[in-house]
């Protein structure tokens, strides 16, 4: 039993971290919360079910296609709507929480509820570890999850496109100074946070069926790991969301599974309380607080 | 003879502002007809309405109410995003007195409004100190998580809400009613804001630090506006439990959260008339909608991002700014 909850507590965890990557890439670099995050999760694992069911390409073709498509709505987004409101970060909240919200309800009108909605899984069967099974598509899970987290660190240290993105986060008048433009970086940043959030809708949407309801739960559980780790912080968002993956499947095992999402709710709201930077944060103090 | 063009408010501003003195009934006019319309329209129409529509218009004053809450507490720079916190815990104030200890709906509600206010506040004291987008999120956050608590702890009937409340004697009573609570919040806060207690408040949104550095006590004023939104945001969920008879988790519910937000945007922030026309706007337009099903929540989200992007100062500070433009023909002497 308790070997069964540390398992699946890490892979809980590694589900946490792939969900709040995107979502802390984007506030890291541009400094806009993307509440559209779990609108864009969802549309891309519709959009795979629907290229692979109602057009009938290859599994592989469809999840690049949705990869793709859910960055270029990144990119729409920045352009269109964030670009107008930059600044003002009461106006880009409201505007991208609207579009989420508008993207989401969409599909629940066009009856996308149901079981048949799945992603099929990578690999299918089942490994054991002593008397616990897990299933292959949980590993590859955690393996991705590691993975790009790996892939992030060597991204924004050793290309060009990640200094820039390092540079305007740190700070945006010098990088301009050197000929980085803010906006396209901001753009960028964008479309990287919405295909990060297209990655983990594949790969973790197999483990259920897609749902609009699951898009606010992945804002919400993006926001918890994000807000408790420091906003903006990647060391903060590993270690937030092995916190939270525990409490998680600790709660869910040994208390009910109805307590489960309480608990990234509750963890919001108290670190939002006590210490508003989170954890790991590199955000002011002064900015959030007086 | 040669004529030339003049601004109408000009004279009437000079007069009525500084010195009280309008020279003629025109004049009166001139500044009586904005604010007339809101009451003639509300009061005069209401009877003639047929039953459907005066439901509509009952529910359309709930969430008008919201907004104007929502427009106070953003007048003090307090956002939030979760305008259903107040109106869930004032709807089920009054629905669990009405259903458990049997009180009738003319106890409950003013009850809901008192204990809904300072509960809320109590709730959000902690918190207090935050800014702009922390706010926002925990105010987003909050409502989601008492209704997680309701369903994982099975108290006030749990999923299934308390349902058979005493509903109100007669439909056009309580059309009046809410009616009536709504112009006088929205003639009381506008007079509020023009009074120097409101300039306080302005002042937080403004530059808190510089209030602050005047020796006022900002976190006395946000309670106090804290306490004043949440009391009318809890009235409007006492009221509207009576209405459909029913507390549950609806009431924390989404709808309640962003339609306010979306009509204060689409009216305009900070005026309070604002807010309320996009009440009238939207409510009534979703009503329209209703065979179009969840796409009314797909034209909220767009309406929310029209505007913010299209008219970020809202229809009513525009028509206002038309209206004061007005001009009339005068002779050259």
């Amino acid at each position: 039993m308790l070997l069964g909850t540390l398992i699946y507590g890490f892979i809980n965890s590694c589900i946490l971290a792939l969900l709040a990557l995107g979502f802390n890439l984007t506030f890291g670099i541009s400094g806009v919360a993307n509440f559209a995050y779990g609108a864009i999760y969802i549309f891309s694992g519709f959009l795979t079910w629907i290229t692979m069911n109602s057009i009938g390409l290859p599994y592989l073709l469809s999840v690049f296609i949705s990869i793709l498509c859910a960055a270029l709505i990144g990119l729409l987004i920045y352009y269109i709507v964030i670009l107008r409101v930059k600044g003002l970060a009461l106006s880009e909240v409201m505007a991208t929480f609207g579009l989420g919200i508008a993207i989401m309800e969409l599909f629940r009108y066009f009856d996308f509820v149901g079981f048949k909605y799945t992603l099929p899984v990578f690999f299918d069967g089942s490994i054991g570890f002593g008397e616990v099974y897990v299933d292959y598509q949980r590993l590859f899970i955690a393996l991705i999850a590691v993975a790009l987290t790996l892939f992030l660190y060597f991204f924004t240290r050793h290309s060009k496109i990640g200094l820039a993105f390092r540079a305007i986060a740190q700070d945006e008048r010098t990088a301009l100074t050197f000929g980085i433009d803010s906006d396209r970086i901001g753009a960028l940043s964008m479309a990287f946070g919405a295909a990060l959030a297209a990655i983990a809708a594949i790969v973790i949407l197999p483990l259920g069926t897609i749902a609009v309801e699951g898009g606010y739960e992945v804002l919400i559980n993006a926001l918890a790991v994000c807000i408790v780790g420091g906003l903006g912080s990647t060391v903060g968002i590993l270690v937030a969301s092995v916190l939270i993956g525990y409490a998680q499947t600790f709660t869910a095992n040994y208390l009910e599974p109805h307590w489960m999402m309480l608990v990234s709710l509750i963890a919001i709201a108290v670190v939002l309380t006590i210490k508003p930077s989170g954890l790991f944060s590199r955000q002011k103090e002064l900015e959030e607080r007086i | 003879m040669k004529k030339r063009k003049e601004r109408i408010d000009r004279g009437i501003k000079v007069r009525s502002e500084d010195i009280f003195a309008l020279s003629s009934y025109r004049e009166m006019i001139y500044l009586l007809m904005p604010r007339a319309i809101p009451v003639v329209g509300l009061l005069g129409i209401a009877p003639f309405l047929s039953p459907y529509w005066q439901e509509v218009f009952i529910s359309t004053s709930i969430y008008a109410l919201l907004a104007i809450s929502w427009d106070l507490l953003i007048s003090a720079g307090l956002v939030s995003l979760g305008q259903s916190l107040f109106y869930g815990i004032g709807s089920y104030i009054a629905g669990a007195l009405n259903h458990y200890c049997g009180w009738s709906p003319l106890f409950t509600i003013p009850v809901a409004t008192v204990m809904g206010g300072v509960l809320c506040t109590v709730l959000l004291l902690p918190v207090l100190r935050l800014r702009g987008i922390y706010f926002a999120m925990v105010m987003l956050v909050l409502p989601l998580m008492l209704s997680r608590l309701v369903e994982a702890t099975r108290i006030l009937g749990g999923t299934e809400g308390l349902p058979g409340l005493t509903p109100f004697p007669n439909q056009l009573i309580a059309l009046y009613v809410i009616q009536l609570a709504l112009l006088a919040t929205l003639f009381g806060f506008r007079r509020l804001m023009a009074s120097d207690y409101g300039l306080v408040l302005k002042g937080i949104n403004d530059n808190d630090r510089s209030v602050m550095s005047a020796g006022l006590n900002i976190y006395l004023y946000k309670t106090q506006v804290l306490f004043i939104g949440a009391s009318v945001g809890s009235f409007a969920g006492a009221f509207g439990t009576h209405i459909d008879m029913f507390a549950g988790m609806p009431g924390f519910a989404l709808d309640y959260a962003l339609l306010p937000v979306a009509a204060a945007v689409v009216g305009g922030m900070g005026t309070f008339a604002g807010p309320m026309l996009g009440a009238f706007i939207l409510v009534p337009l979703s009503e329209i909608l209703r065979a179009l099903g969840a796409l009314r929540i797909v034209f909220y989200g767009l309406f929310l991002v029209v505007f913010i992007v299209g008219l970020p100062e809202g229809i009513f500070p525009y028509v206002q700014r038309k209206y004061h433009q007005l001009e009339r023909w005068v002779e050259l002497e």
